[in-house]
């Protein structure tokens, strides 16, 4: 049961990534360790969605390894490819929500594709991760359309729990939320982990969000990670990107906010 | 770690059920509802449950468990907190109800009644854009600025002049056949020549503008709805509207516009490509000359035949276009909604094609035939 036992729930190792003539990753490293929650940070442009969709397997990286729970997501066997991509799951910046299908169809489908499950077993699941986002059973009628940009992130993240992922990925979670929400969204997330145990990592943009949630902080920079660790020690490193990022007034408030 | 395992003690004469392991979605043995039969089994011999001993328990454990429990709490249970949290998610949920809604009273009536319902909708609603087209084109009279060239003429080249190809190969290889079997049934009668007048007034008159309504119909009415409608999606019609353009001024009628011209360009040309193919074809069949057939043809398909063929291609290429821009425009935001407009879209054009093209030739009956 020890977590040194347990390879890392994320090993990224020597990875570059080009995109035609711009090079974006220059042989990045990066080990997430099970139950961690790392916030990656990064200016416009500095490849973090592209970091992320690397390890989640949208993406190959030229040269380099992604591996996650131990196996390589892009492994050449399709068993395990599939057995890695059901140990996590993924919450897209928009929800990604099928608009064809309502709420709990949309939760329902990870659960069915499974071929596992009888109906009656899926739609108990349904209803428990509706109540986890602190939805109510009858909003699993409504169609992603109707819904408010709140609630498509509360359900997009109820359809990526619904395999009982051991990992999440987050882009941008409270990106297009009023602070209010976005405040909700994160303490909804803090405590699904803390029930859960699931790691997390997630890309953003919001200081509120990285100090409401992160434990570790990445920092991608000038296409390679140029800190890594915990908020604190983020903050000490002496960087021009962290000094612009984290230094402000602002910041220092979130940070302590966060650090209670 | 192990996998989820269920034993047994007997302690003091009672039953005691013991459970370890990894009671998560991955770990289950699957079947899952094998797990689900033992469990019940034993929920109905043991009442002691001794959940100690699971390492972790998921949502999926706990609904497996809650249910074998006939949904209530066992007698007694040893379960550690955090398990017990995740125990008390599971009783949290109502069990289904029975009201599994009301079934309708006679179904066919009502679908009939529906689609006759959706049918006038759909008409009162391609009477409301002709209107407003109407409209726009009375204000771009007196406003000639606002006049959408860009859109007018990008429009036209991708509705006409890139449907060329299609339209003249289409509109050749029918004239070949078509000429191809009038000429067995003709020679039976020594009645050769008359493939000029057969393939001229049939061609112009009738066949070159369904031919290319019906083309124009799948290749641009087609593209025209699925714009509109992604534009519906993506909420651009709305950003027009606050930016003060017209929708239908802006979408709708340079649409209507360049079908209009385009259209009536396209059944000459496809009607055209038409009369040539049947001339080879007669050419190679019957050793019909190629002077021979092309002075003949005015003297016998009098010219109000291709007055006919591009009204009628005229009217056609509005009526496309305004039912495509209509059923774009009632697109819902859901990939289901654009696909089915889309197809209605199509398939009400051809019908309406096929209807007015009924109409005008109850209208024409006594123009431009001979006797």
């Amino acid at each position: 049961m020890s977590a040194s036992l347990r390879p890392p729930a994320i090993e990224i190792r020597g990875v570059w990534t080009r995109y035609g003539d711009a090079l974006i990753h220059r042989d990045i490293d990066l080990v997430v360790e099970a139950g961690q929650m790392l916030g990656l940070v990064g200016g416009s442009g500095s490849g973090k969605t592209t970091l992320l969709r690397e390890i989640v397997g949208l993406l190959v990286p030229n040269r380099g390894t992604v591996k996650v729970f131990g196996h390589a997501v892009l492994d050449p066997d399709p068993l395990v490819r599939r057995s890695v991509r059901r140990r996590f799951g993924m919450l897209f910046q928009q929800g990604a929500l099928f608009s064809a299908l309502s709420v709990y169809d949309n939760i329902a489908f990870p659960l069915r594709e499974l071929r596992l499950l009888d109906e009656d077993m899926i739609r108990d699941l349904v209803v428990l991760k509706l109540g986890m986002v602190e939805l109510e059973p009858q909003h699993g009628r409504l169609m992603p359309a109707e819904l408010s940009g709140g609630m498509i992130k509360r359900v997009a993240l109820a359809r990526a729990l619904s395999l009982e992922p051991e990992l999440l990925v987050l882009d941008e979670p409270t990106a297009g939320l009023d602070p209010d929400r976005g405040e909700n969204f994160v303490k909804l997330i803090r405590m699904l982990q803390k029930e859960l145990g699931f790691t997390v990592v997630m890309v953003t943009h919001d200081l509120d969000t990285l100090a409401g949630l992160a434990t570790q902080v990445a920092v991608l920079a000038d296409q390679r990670i140029v800190a890594c660790g915990t908020p604190a020690e983020v903050v000490a490193v002496d960087h021009p990107f962290i000094r612009n990022f984290f230094c402000s007034e602002r910041t220092a408030t979130a940070m302590q906010k966060g650090a209670r | 770690m192990g996998s989820a395992t269920i034993a047994t003690v007997q302690q003091e004469g009672a039953l005691i059920a013991r459970l370890s392991g990894e009671w998560t979605l991955a770990r289950l043995p699957p079947p899952i509802a094998g797990v689900e039969t033992q469990l019940r089994d034993l929920s109905a011999r043991a009442a002691n449950w001794n959940l100690e001993g699971i390492e972790r328990l998921d949502s999926v454990g706990a609904i497996l468990l809650w249910r074998a429990w006939g949904r209530q709490w066992p007698a007694s249970l040893a379960v550690t907190p955090a398990h017990r949290h995740v125990l008390e998610r599971a009783a949290g949920i109502v069990a289904r109800d029975g009201s599994g809604g009301v079934a309708e009273r006679f179904p066919g009536i009502r679908l009939i009644g529906r689609i006759a319902l959706t049918a006038l909708k759909d008409l009162l609603g391609i009477i409301a854009l002709i209107g407003q087209v109407v409209l726009d084109v009375t204000y771009l009279f007196s406003h000639p600025r606002d006049i959408p060239w860009r859109e007018f003429s990008a429009n036209l080249y991708k509705s006409g002049a890139q449907a060329l190809p299609v339209t003249a190969l289409v509109g050749f290889l029918i004239g070949v056949v078509l000429s191809y079997l009038s000429s067995l049934q003709l020679k039976a009668f020594g009645a050769d020549i008359y493939i000029v007048n057969l393939l001229g007034v049939s061609i112009v008159r009738e066949l070159g503008p369904v031919l290319v309504a019906v083309l124009v119909a799948g290749r641009s009415g087609s593209a025209m709805t699925a714009q509109i409608g992604v534009m519906r999606v993506t909420e651009e019609i709305d950003a027009l509207a606050t930016m003060g353009v017209s929708r239908t001024l802006r979408l709708v009628l340079p649409k209507v516009a360049a079908l209009a011209v385009a259209m009536p360009l396209l059944v000459v040309w496809c009607s055209a490509a038409g009369i040539i193919g049947g001339m080879v074809s007669a050419n190679v069949q019957m050793d019909l000359a190629y002077g021979f057939f092309i002075d003949t043809l005015p003297k016998v398909v009098p010219v109000a035949n291709v007055w006919i063929g591009m009204g009628k291609g005229f009217v056609f290429g509005v009526m496309i276009a305004l039912g495509a821009c209509h059923f774009g425009l009632k697109v819902r935001p859901n990939t289901e909604s654009l696909s089915a407009k889309t197809t209605t879209s199509v398939v009400t054009s051809i019908t309406v094609v096929i209807l007015i093209d009924a109409v005008f030739a109850i209208l024409t009956r006594n123009v431009g035939l001979p006797g």
